[in-house]
């Protein structure tokens, strides 16, 4: 019974949170800012918890999983939820609804846990749509906005879409393999044709939520559409989340089929990154913008993914850490700016350092993050990604996403371009950001350069997997 | 003395830099940095040779190894060499220039010297750095300064330069990396250019991996044909960041070339030597002809500046250890001449409003000083003997000529015959603008103040040094030529 405690730690501490909130919603009058505060210091202390006591075991006759790996990625998520609960402070003060508004996000986010933990196709299943459903309602949470009852309507359509793929190739596994455990799945796995057929369903539903080539159209609508919180909620934690589980189980649950995906990685890395790198090029709105620049992102954790090794787990999960720092930033000073002026165009970006010198230093270092330029962390990541990748010997998969990465340079220096060098009549006003907005951004730009420079992050992370 | 302050040093400078309040103290703070990076690089100089005449025989000097990232095999690395020693003083001379040039910059400026120091960083950093990882890692960070030095502060179609410099130089880098990882891959996974240049890389992977990695670095130095980047951006640039990029940025190019590309992989330098050698001397000869036809000052020093590194490679690309040598020589040569060249361009630009050659004339009446300046950087351009840009292009010329070969002695002549083209419009760009009557507008223009009169004598005492008495250039430089001559000579 101690061990279901110690093992389930971040699940059930989470399960406390959304409990409390409901009682605090249902029993008190709080006001927001307050409601805010509270929920902020919980969410703060569950990040500090989830960094001790942490054990490694099976649960549930192997249907539940936990690692130092696994407890690792959880608190990476935990470290992007604290931040997002700092980073839109704005927004959250004046939405209604406060307290439901973070009952969804952390039962998505309790869904992402058991997903990461998961040992078995059926529980896989179950957290993915815990995982999904939430989001959806959060996406819809302006709710006097048509565009975003629109992208919950299409991020509900397109889920259920994946969902019942994901579905009928789960039954085909269980059909040519006749289980459906993590742990028994390898042993089965021969690489026949029906199989085969199963896997790729399986793939698609990832890709899916991944938002991979093909299989993105979605994306840039519900960014768009949803409010900027649950857009970086979407784009940095539920992204991370599947990315986790999409890479375990591609090392260690198919690891037998790896001839057959390592050529869909492959293929499918260069489309997502080609793709969205040439849609960025051309969008105006900064959050289709970062939508598009996160497919692109994509793109380059696949060719970490499709390398295979302990090197490929390690840069995995360090781009994402670093992935989370530079993309909250990027859309914390997005939602700042949205939140007070509505503008979220880059040409209403012009001139924007003569009026808010910091938050164009943010985002000009998230920018670079992103981009992988030195001395962001965001360099090391991506290096370590095409390392990792290269370690193939497929230099010409490498030489086109080194292209790529020009690609990619060249717009997010529009957006500098914008904040730095071109001229506005009527810059947008200086923007007053809250203290806890911050606070975060100030993490964040923290996180953006050490995480980089000092090595034993890295180390560290290397270590576990 | 230990290398690691030369990374520490700007860095603090530039962190000092951002805790100022005023304009006045960031540039003071600036000149302090600037001075002391002066001074340090003399210290390294002198503790260089002392070494060196003390019979320390260690390839390289003042090693430091630090673990950075060990399970890729990736460490802080520093040491120097003679090469990088001289690229080192050439570093320390344009920056203080460029800081002292920049003395009237009032937009943003503790932003501008905040970028200018962090340019200098890079450029240090990679000269002393013994892995490759790191040289990659501050080979990129000089990006970024680069293009918002010419993207906020530049002038003309200034966003477009800055676009397009960026994107060259990400290319050139992107080719690197590729290159990089070849190397790493089948060099046992080691960055560490030492281990790399003991181990024999498989003549297969030098026949891929050398072209992405000369090229590649290529670019940064202008190789003919990624050269279009020059001319764009160094017109466009702020003074200062015309000075950085021809001076230091452009020589990164040139030192990778020669440590990384040639040093590591003999057997490819070897095989495409022919190629470089045609690519430089098309760079020569078109620099010098395309900047006949320019009319505007800065355009002119940048195409000669596409033409002056032509021989940067061309001495490369001849593999032996005097072109070697040359082609060293004539990257702090053309370094020091080029920061002048630009500060003097912007010091009349800020007199006279004008670029313009033609709309230009008799300044020498009025502006004693600036004109004379123009004068001897024009001389050292045109190779006079007694200045710098003699004693580099002759060394080139002089190893080119050792090879017995037609094809190399036609390329030797046809890059001499540059010289003559480089005289004319040297001459003419000068003469039209310092001579002559004094044109209508220009009476009430004053000469050069203490700070560019600074700049322009350290850049003139540098280039004078080396024009006089270039023994000592020569025999801080040679050694290094030599280790990497050594191992392209053995036959496989």
């Amino acid at each position: 019974m101690n061990e279901f405690f110690i093992l389930m730690k971040h699940e059930l501490i989470i399960t406390f949170i959304i409990f409390l909130l409901l009682f605090i919603k249902i029993g008190t009058d709080l006001k927001n800012e307050v409601m805010l505060l509270v929920i902020q210091v919980l969410l703060l202390l569950n990040l500090i918890v989830g960094f001790f006591f942490n054990q490694e075991g099976v649960l549930f006759d192997g249907m539940y999983q936990t690692t130092a790996m696994i407890a690792l990625q959880k608190n990476i998520l935990n470290l992007g939820v604290y931040l997002i609960s700092l980073l839109f402070t704005g927004w959250f003060k004046k939405t209604e609804h406060l307290p439901e508004f973070f009952m969804l996000l952390l039962s998505a986010l309790l869904g992402m846990f058991f997903l990461i933990s998961s040992g078995n196709l059926l529980m896989f299943f179950l957290s993915l749509e815990l995982a999904t459903i939430p989001v959806a309602a959060m996406a819809n949470f302006d709710l006097e906005k048509k565009r975003s009852s629109e992208a919950a309507m299409k991020m509900i359509l397109t889920s259920a879409f994946s969902s019942g793929i994901l579905l009928f190739g789960i039954s085909l596994i269980y059909g040519a393999t006749g289980t459906i455990s993590f742990a028994e799945l390898p042993q089965h796995l021969d690489g026949s044709p029906l199989q085969v057929l199963a896997f790729v369903f399986l793939f698609t539903a990832f890709a899916f939520k991944l938002s991979i080539v093909p299989f993105h159209l979605w994306t840039a609508d519900v960014y768009e559409g949803s409010p900027i919180a649950v857009t970086s909620f979407l784009s940095v934690i539920s992204k991370g989340a599947v990315a986790f589980i999409f890479m375990s189980a591609l090392y260690k649950v198919f690891q037998p089929m790896n001839a057959v995906w390592y050529n869909m990685v492959l293929i499918l890395s260069i489309t997502t990154m080609i793709i969205g790198n040439l849609f960025a090029l051309r969008q105006q709105n900064i959050k289709r913008f970062l939508a598009f620049s996160s497919i692109a992102q994509v793109g380059f954790i696949l060719v970490g993914i499709s390398s295979n090794s302990i090197e490929g787990t390690s840069s995995v999960v360090y781009f994402i850490l670093i992935y989370v720092f530079s993309n909250l930033a990027a859309f914390g000073v997005a939602a700042a700016i949205s939140s007070q002026t509505g503008k979220e165009t880059i040409d209403d970006y012009k001139g924007l350092y003569q009026t808010n010198p910091f938050l164009c230093w943010v985002l000009a270092l998230a920018l670079f993050s992103l981009a992988g330029i030195p001395p962001t962390a965001g360099f090391f990541g991506k290096l370590f990604l095409l390392t990792a990748g290269a370690a193939k010997g497929s230099y010409l998969f490498i030489g086109v996403a080194a292209l790529n990465m020009i690609i990619s340079l060249f717009y997010y220096l529009r957006v500098v371009r914008a904040m730095f060098m071109e001229k506005n009549e009527h810059p947008i006003e200086k923007i007053n950001v809250h203290f806890s907005e911050k606070f975060a951004l100030i993490i964040c730009c923290a996180g953006i350069v050490l995480v980089g420079l000092l090595s034993w992050i890295y180390d560290y992370i290397r270590s576990l997997s | 003395m230990n290398l690691s302050l030369l990374i520490l040093l700007p860095l603090l400078t530039a962190i000092a830099i951002l805790l100022m309040r005023n304009a006045t103290q960031v540039k003071w703070v600036s000149l302090a940095g600037a001075t002391a990076q002066f001074i340090l690089a003399f210290v390294l100089f002198f503790a260089f040779r002392n070494e060196r005449a003390s019979g320390n025989p260690a390839q390289m000097l003042f090693e430091l190894q630090y673990n950075w990232f060990p399970s890729w095999g990736i460490s802080f690395h520093l040491g120097v060499d003679g090469i990088s020693v001289a690229m080192i003083l050439l570093t320390a001379f344009v920056v203080i220039a460029g800081v002292l040039v920049s003395w009237n910059v009032t937009k943003m400026t503790k932003e501008f010297y905040f970028l200018l120091i962090l340019l200098s960083l890079g450029a240090y950093g990679f000269f002393i750095s013994l892995d490759l990882f790191i040289l990659f890692f501050f080979l990129e960070i000089a990006v970024i300064p680069k293009y918002l030095l010419i993207g906020i502060w530049g002038s003309g179609k200034k966003e477009y330069s800055a676009n397009k410099l960026a994107l060259m130089l990400m290319g050139g880098s992107a080719l690197v990396l590729v290159g990089l990882l070849g190397i790493y891959f089948s060099g046992g996974r080691s960055f560490d250019l030492l281990k790399l240049s003991q181990l024999d890389i498989p003549v297969q992977t030098q026949m891929i991996c050398f072209p992405l990695l000369f090229v590649g670095f290529g670019v940064f130095t202008a190789l003919f044909p990624f050269h279009t980047w020059v001319p764009d951006g160094h017109s466009s640039a702020p003074t200062a960041g015309s000075m950085f990029l021809a001076g230091i940025s452009m020589k990164l190019g040139g030192y990778g070339c020669l440590r990384v590309a040639t040093y590591i992989m003999p057997e490819g330098a070897r095989e495409y030597a022919t190629i470089i050698i045609v690519l430089s001397v098309i760079a020569i000869l078109y620099g010098a002809f395309a900047t006949m036809m320019q009319k505007d000052l800065k355009y002119i020093n940048a195409y000669s500046s596409v033409s002056h590194c032509g021989f940067v490679l061309l001495g490369i690309g001849m593999l032996t250890k005097t072109s070697m040598t040359g082609a060293v020589m004539q990257m702090v040569s053309h370094g020091l001449m080029t920061a002048l060249f630009f500060a003097v361009i912007g010091m009349i630009y800020e007199r006279t409003h004008t670029r313009q050659v033609s709309e230009m004339g008799g300044l020498l009446k009025r502006m004693p000083f600036i004109g004379s300046v123009l004068f001897i950087v024009g001389l050292c351009s045109l190779g006079l003997p007694g200045l710098s840009g003699f004693v580099a292009e002759m060394t080139v010329f002089m190893g080119s000529w050792e090879h017995p070969d037609t094809f190399r002695r036609v390329a030797t002549v046809l890059a001499c015959l540059s010289i003559v083209v480089t005289a004319v419009y040297i001459l003419r760009a000068v003469a039209k603008t310092a001579m002559g009557p004094l044109k209508e507008g220009f009476q009430n223009i004053s000469d050069a103040g203490w700070n560019e009169k600074l700049a322009a004598l350290i850049l003139i005492a540098g280039i004078i040094a080396i024009g006089v008495a270039p023994f000592w250039l020569n025999d801080l430089v040679s050694p290094g030529a030599e280790i990497i001559m050594k191992k392209i000579a053995i036959p496989k």
